[in-house]
């Protein structure tokens, strides 16, 4: 039987962990609605720029002059995974899953004879990853400063990836990210963004733009910032998806502990029993004796 | 036909304005133009300069630093980088874009000299319009 002072330790302890899930938890809820809003204000933009690249690459497209961004380098023996975490743990599954899922792409394009490379953005991702593919590594890219996610930030990895592309390090170029569906459940996805794929709308398939300048320099100016759109628009899911992702740990964590401290006061107050009980029999025993 | 037109500013990090418009004054990457309703269908790119909205409400001026903008008969919607309306436009912010702009123009290849040289050109004329230095 554990002695009473260590199970009143224990249950200390336990409760002071409740706290701080509790807490945590209630920070990523107030978090969560941040980055929600802040995803559902880039919607509009992204959704617009989506339509206006598909019309416009459905036009361009099929043509020789068509830009590389849009028809790749016509291989794709060199692919470039970017695999986007959080730069914190305690969120349940979340990191993990989305490495997961490169993981398995990894292999497969190993086992299809294709180099790879690795670039991570998110300190999680970037252990996780180093521990099995240390040598595909390329860069990593460090976003444990930045407060609020902003523009800037998806430019600056847009600019990097491009800037490889340029240097034609690499052919294909896929994000892996996590996309919010809500607090308790959020979908790894993968998404190629070089070549970019962008689909036509149908609705607006009748319109005929003019272009000005040329359509040529429109879609060469539009495709770069259409990759730091795409990375913008999952770094603001990835952040929303932390956030859930730890709101639901974190409750399931506050509720584990509660049960936990259940259970070792029934314990707790057994034992004290016991003891009494014990004392009990020692008096009574010892005053028949007399 | 309808004399005005939907208007829609967004940037990719929020929505800025959106609102029936009669008239609104677009910085074009070949020069500036006015959009009224009616307009043929065009997409064109942005340069850095003031984008002004005639609306029912009376007139908004917004500077945006690039981007495209995409012009219908009855809808007209800008796509821009980085929009802001012009009041909350400090010298920092455009200190910021000058020196950014400055050092994309440095480190430019010669042959894409001249597009570098434009955007400073262009960021700078939108500080000396409002009265900024440019060169805090």
């Amino acid at each position: 039987m554990p002695n009473l002072k260590d199970l009143k330790n224990r249950i200390a302890s336990v409760k002071s962990t409740r706290k701080i899930t509790k807490a945590m938890q209630m920070v990523a809820a107030a978090k969560l609605r941040r980055a929600q809003d802040a995803a559902e204000a880039s919607r509009p933009y992204t959704e617009r720029f989506n339509a206006v690249l598909g019309a416009l690459s459905a036009s361009v497209g099929g043509s020789d002059s068509a830009p590389r961004l849009l028809a790749g380098t016509g291989k794709d023996d060199v692919q470039l995974l970017v695999v986007m975490t959080a730069e914190r743990g305690l969120c349940g599954g979340f990191n993990s899953s989305i490495v997961k899922l490169a993981k398995t792409r990894v292999e497969e394009l190993q086992a299809a004879g294709k180099t790879v490379k690795i670039l991570t953005v998110g300190k999680k991702g970037r252990e996780q990853m180093n521990r099995e593919f240390g040598d595909l590594m390329i860069d990593h890219v460090d976003l444990s400063g930045v407060k609020r996610l902003g523009y800037a930030d998806a430019q600056g990895i847009a600019k990097d990836i491009l800037g490889r592309f340029d240097a034609e390090e690499f052919d294909v170029a896929t994000i892996f990210y996590s996309k919010f569906v809500n607090v308790v459940s959020q979908i790894p996805t993968a998404l190629q963004v070089v070549p970019a794929a962008y689909e036509a709308s149908e609705d607006d398939g009748g319109a005929l733009y003019d272009y000005e300048p040329s359509e040529e320099a429109i879609l060469a100016d539009l495709l770069p910032r259409g990759v730091a759109t795409q990375i913008f628009a999952a770094l603001l899911e990835n952040a929303a998806s932390e956030q859930g992702a730890r709101m639901s740990a974190m409750d399931n964590a506050t509720r584990n502990a509660g049960d936990m401290i259940d259970k070792l006061t029934i314990e707790f107050n057994r034992s004290r029993q016991a003891v009494i009980t014990n004392e009990l029999i020692e008096i009574i025993s010892g005053a028949e004796a007399l | 036909m309808a004399d005005t037109v939907q208007f829609d500013l967004v940037s990719p990090e929020r929505k800025l304005a959106s609102m029936v418009a009669s008239e609104v004054q677009i910085p074009g990457a070949d020069g500036d133009l006015t959009a009224m309703a009616g307009h043929e269908p065009t997409i064109l790119s942005l340069r850095p300069g003031f984008l002004t909205v005639k609306g029912t409400a009376g007139e908004e001026q917004f500077v945006v630093t690039g981007g495209f903008a995409e012009l219908s008969a009855d809808t007209i919607s800008v796509l821009a980088e980085i929009a802001l309306p012009r009041a909350e436009v400090t010298p920092e912010i455009l200190a910021d874009l000058v020196a950014t702009a400055t050092q994309a123009h440095e480190e430019a290849e010669v042959d894409a000299h001249h597009e570098t040289q434009k955007l400073l050109a262009d960021l700078v004329h939108i500080a000396e319009h409002l009265g900024f230095d440019a060169h805090l």
